[in-house]
């Protein structure tokens, strides 16, 4: 970590909110921000993949991260956005209530995650950061789209 | 340097090379004498050492180099080639080739090939056998050394014979270093250095790129074109430090061109003519090479999504251009939607490779497996140039090697056999590929043994498969197809070619995956013809769109037999299960919004059902739909890596009004 630091001592990341809470993703893992869209349902899968849409030609697969989170139901509205996130091969949308902000972050100021975090189970967070009156919470995507724990979650909903 | 992005790029030609040689390799097998085949062969080792040695894979440097001295002799004739450098040069290739797969998975492409290298040595310290040999048996005993290995070619001789008649004269030049010669290249350089200052050196043992990396012994020999007298010449090298020996004698080009002249005779005859279509051939080749570029296949897909977002902006404009109803507007559509699906055509067509790609491996593989097997077998392949989809080429050549050796294992029979049978000892396997309408056949034909009908319909009871009751009842094809089925394998005992736990079914569920048909033909004891048919193309497919409720889904038009609308009363019960009445045959019904769950949009109900009946090799189903829309061709796209093996969706496409819809996939719905 020490020597990171000398080289990369901020880590910028996309602010998005989900019931009335503020999370943060790598700005590097995210694509694109897209407005609300059609949404085409994939029957027998889990609940909170929504579907797929036309992303210029290419097929996503979208995501409502607040299902995904078990939080309650939201309406789309005006703010509603759709995150575009690469995780390694992975190319998916996450659907979140609004998404409006890029901030810097000094890595000090990142903490562990503690155990429960407004209900997210941790192993989804990379840790929590605190600035000024913000509490932001930073998620680990790659544990988020964890394909093994889809296929798992599919079984189930059969 | 930072080498990674030039891997791609490196393995890529690292093949091409690789299949040259092998290929080559084959041709030099069944006819020694081609020295424009030999030739090729050095140069693409040659290629590949250097460009495996800046890339810094040594190893693959070291084999390379270590053929190259090899091939080089071959090329000289100063080596015979007989059946053991044969195979050792193949086994090379094979390293070679396993290196080059152990790069493109990731690998660091080492291998140990001290065991090859040792072989190619051994090779090359064994006595010279040449009919050059002859040379030594010349009168030249004017000094201690005999240029016994010398021989040139037409061109150097007449380059020769002008320069002694305007004054020069030729020598041949031993020069010896001393033992603890310790830059023996910087000595050889001066020598260079010194004698082309005075003369020109038209040839060099060993050659001069050897000389410079050290790559010889103690002495090097050159032929020098000069005006110097000898004894000049021999004090001239004599002054360079560490060097023991120069001797210098003169000879007569002439006396070796006679040699050449023999060696060109040979070669004349009957193999002049192949000779010379051959190195046309070459030459097209070459021509070809020069126009082409190649392309990421990633690229392409980009460009083909790219266009489809214009398809779907075209459709948005052909039908506000309507509304509006401006003539010149309506014009200017009609001529862009005109170009664009010449533009779509084109996108199309890049994406086709020829067949050839994969059937060149095929030559070297039938080959090692009729060495092993202890068979005469002879490979045609016609139309090789047919193209297919590149996705269709990737996923050819399993299948193909799989009925290859089938067709060589039980197909062709042992020389013996077949003598006794009235047949020729050389067995013959044909591959040929061509269209046809919107398909790609490719058909492999064998004159071995056929199919023995009783012993397949024998395995087939004893499997199971089928029952003692309708087993007379079945025809030809019915009794081949069993051979399809998992876990049928006629082969008496598992042999190493065959057998390995594979059989023909999975054959026939790759090629049913590529949206293709294949099947037997078979006459005992004339032989046997497999038949592939396989799409064009894998990225656009004819489908029927339906809608239910207020999604939309398309089938593949492949899946189905035809389009019915039932009446509610005609729908019967089985068990429990919705059957209809289908031409005397009883379908089983498939609710697609009860597989689906797709959520009901309005309550009114029909009297009439749409139904689409789809079938599964034999067995049939009718999918219940909302209604049709109608027959499309539609673009294929994949889910993605996210959501993958879902159930009964093969796959998605983009509509034109820009939305998704998903590919149904029916060999999942009929059980």
């Amino acid at each position: 970590m020490l020597e990171q630091k000398d080289i990369v001592n901020e880590m910028k990341v996309i602010v998005f909110r989900l019931q009335e809470e503020e999370y943060g993703v790598d700005v590097h893992q995210v694509k694109s921000i897209e407005r609300m869209q059609h949404i085409t349902r994939v029957p027998r899968t889990p609940d909170f993949v929504k579907g797929v849409i036309n992303l210029r030609g290419v097929v996503t697969p979208i995501i409502d991260l607040r299902s995904r989170f078990e939080l309650e139901e939201f309406p789309v509205t005006d703010s509603t956005r759709i995150i575009i996130v690469v995780v390694g091969d992975v190319e998916v949308g996450l659907i979140v209530d609004s998404a409006n902000d890029v901030i810097d972050i000094p890595l000090n100021m990142i903490e562990p995650p503690p155990e429960i975090v407004g209900g997210v189970e941790a192993v989804y967070l990379q840790g929590v950061a605190k600035l000024e009156n913000r509490l932001l919470i930073l998620l680990n995507l790659d544990k988020v789209l964890n394909p093994e724990e889809l296929k798992q979650l599919e079984k189930m909903a059969r | 340097m930072e080498m990674s992005q030039y891997l791609d790029m490196f393995i890529e030609e690292a093949k091409e090379h690789l299949q040259e040689i092998n290929q080559n390799l084959l041709l030099l097998e069944n006819d020694p004498n081609e020295t424009g085949v030999i030739n090729e062969v050095f140069r693409s080792a040659h290629t590949l050492k250097g460009m495996s040695a800046t890339m810094g894979f040594e190893d693959m440097a070291t084999l390379t180099h270590e053929m190259e001295n090899v091939l080089d002799l071959i090329r000289n004739q100063k080596l015979l080639i007989n059946d053991h450098m044969m195979n050792l040069l193949f086994q090379c290739v094979d390293s070679l080739e396993g290196m080059v797969v152990s790069l493109s998975s990731g690998g660091d492409g080492k291998m140990d090939v001290t065991q090859l290298v040792h072989q190619l040595k051994s090779i090359l310290s064994d006595e010279p056998v040449s009919p050059v040999k002859k040379a030594s048996s010349l009168p030249n005993i004017e000094n201690s050394f005999q240029p016994i290995d010398l021989s040139f070619d037409q061109f150097e001789i007449t380059v020769m014979n002008q320069s002694m008649q305007s004054g020069h004269k030729i020598y041949y030049i031993n020069v010896e270093l001393r033992e603890d010669c310790i830059l023996k290249a910087a000595r050889a350089y001066m020598v260079f250095d010194s004698i082309e200052n005075s003369g020109e050196i038209i040839k060099s043992f060993p050659s001069v790129e050897d000389i410079e990396n050290e790559k010889f012994d103690r002495s090097f020999k050159l032929v020098v074109i000069t005006k110097k007298e000898k004894a000049e010449l021999e004090q001239m090298i004599n002054q360079i430090s560490e060097i023991t020996k120069a001797e210098v004698i003169s000879i007569d080009p002439n006396q070796y061109q006679k040699d050449a002249e023999i060696q060109e005779t040979i070669n004349i005859g009957d193999t002049d003519a192949r000779k010379s279509d051959k190195s046309s051939n070459h030459n097209e080749k070459k021509v070809i090479g020069t126009k082409t570029i190649r392309v990421d296949i990633e690229r392409l897909d980009e460009l083909m999504n790219l266009f489809s977002e214009l398809v779907i902006d075209r459709g948005r404009l052909e039908q506000l251009s309507r509304e509006i109803g401006h003539a010149e507007l309506l014009e200017t559509v009609e001529h862009m939607s005109r170009i664009s699906s010449d533009l779509q055509n084109l996108i199309l067509t890049m994406r086709m490779v020829s067949v050839e790609q994969v059937f060149n491996r095929f030559p070297r593989m039938v080959r090692d497996l009729a060495k092993e097997l202890n068979k005469k077998i002879n490979l045609e392949i016609f139309g090789a140039e047919t193209e297919l989809d590149r996705t269709v080429i990737d996923e050819i050549g399993d299948p193909l090697v799989h009925i290859l050796r089938n067709a060589i294992d039980h197909g062709i029979e042992h020389p013996e056999e077949r003598k006794v049978k009235g047949k020729r000892e050389e067995g013959n396997i044909q591959l040929k590929a061509y269209h046809s309408g919107n398909h790609v056949f490719i058909e492999i034909k064998d004159d071995g043994n056929g199919i023995d009908k009783n012993k397949v319909l024998q395995k087939g009871l004893e499997k199971g498969l089928i029952t003692e009751k309708n087993a007379h009842l079945l025809d030809d094809k019915q009794v081949y197809d069993l051979l399809f089925m998992p876990g049928f394998s006629t082969a008496e005992k598992v042999s190493d070619v065959s057998g390995r736990g594979v059989g023909l079914d999975v054959v026939k569920n790759k090629i049913e995956s590529l949206g293709g048909f294949v099947s037997i033909k078979s006459e005992k004891g004339v032989g046997s013809t497999f038949l592939i048919q396989l799409p064009l193309t894998l990225s656009i497919i004819s489908a029927m769109l339906v809608q239910v409720e207020d999604e939309k889904y398309a089938i593949p038009l492949s899946s189905i037999i035809e389009t019915a609308i039932f009446k509610k009363e005609e729908i019967m019960y089985a068990h429990k299960q919705q059957v209809i009445d289908f031409r005397g045959r009883v379908v089983p019904l498939v609710s697609l919004q009860n597989v689906f769950d797709i959520p009901k949009s309005n309550t009114n109900q029909e009297d009439e059902i749409p139904v689409l009946i789809v079938r599964k090799g034999e067995k049939m189903a009718g999918l219940v739909v909302g209604s049709f829309i109608g027959q499309q061709e539609i673009v294929l796209k994949s889910l993605g890596k996210y959501l993958t093996n879902i159930f009964a969706i093969s796959g998605a496409t983009i509509l034109g009004d820009g939305q998704v819809a998903l590919i149904i996939d029916c060999n999942a719905l009929i059980k």
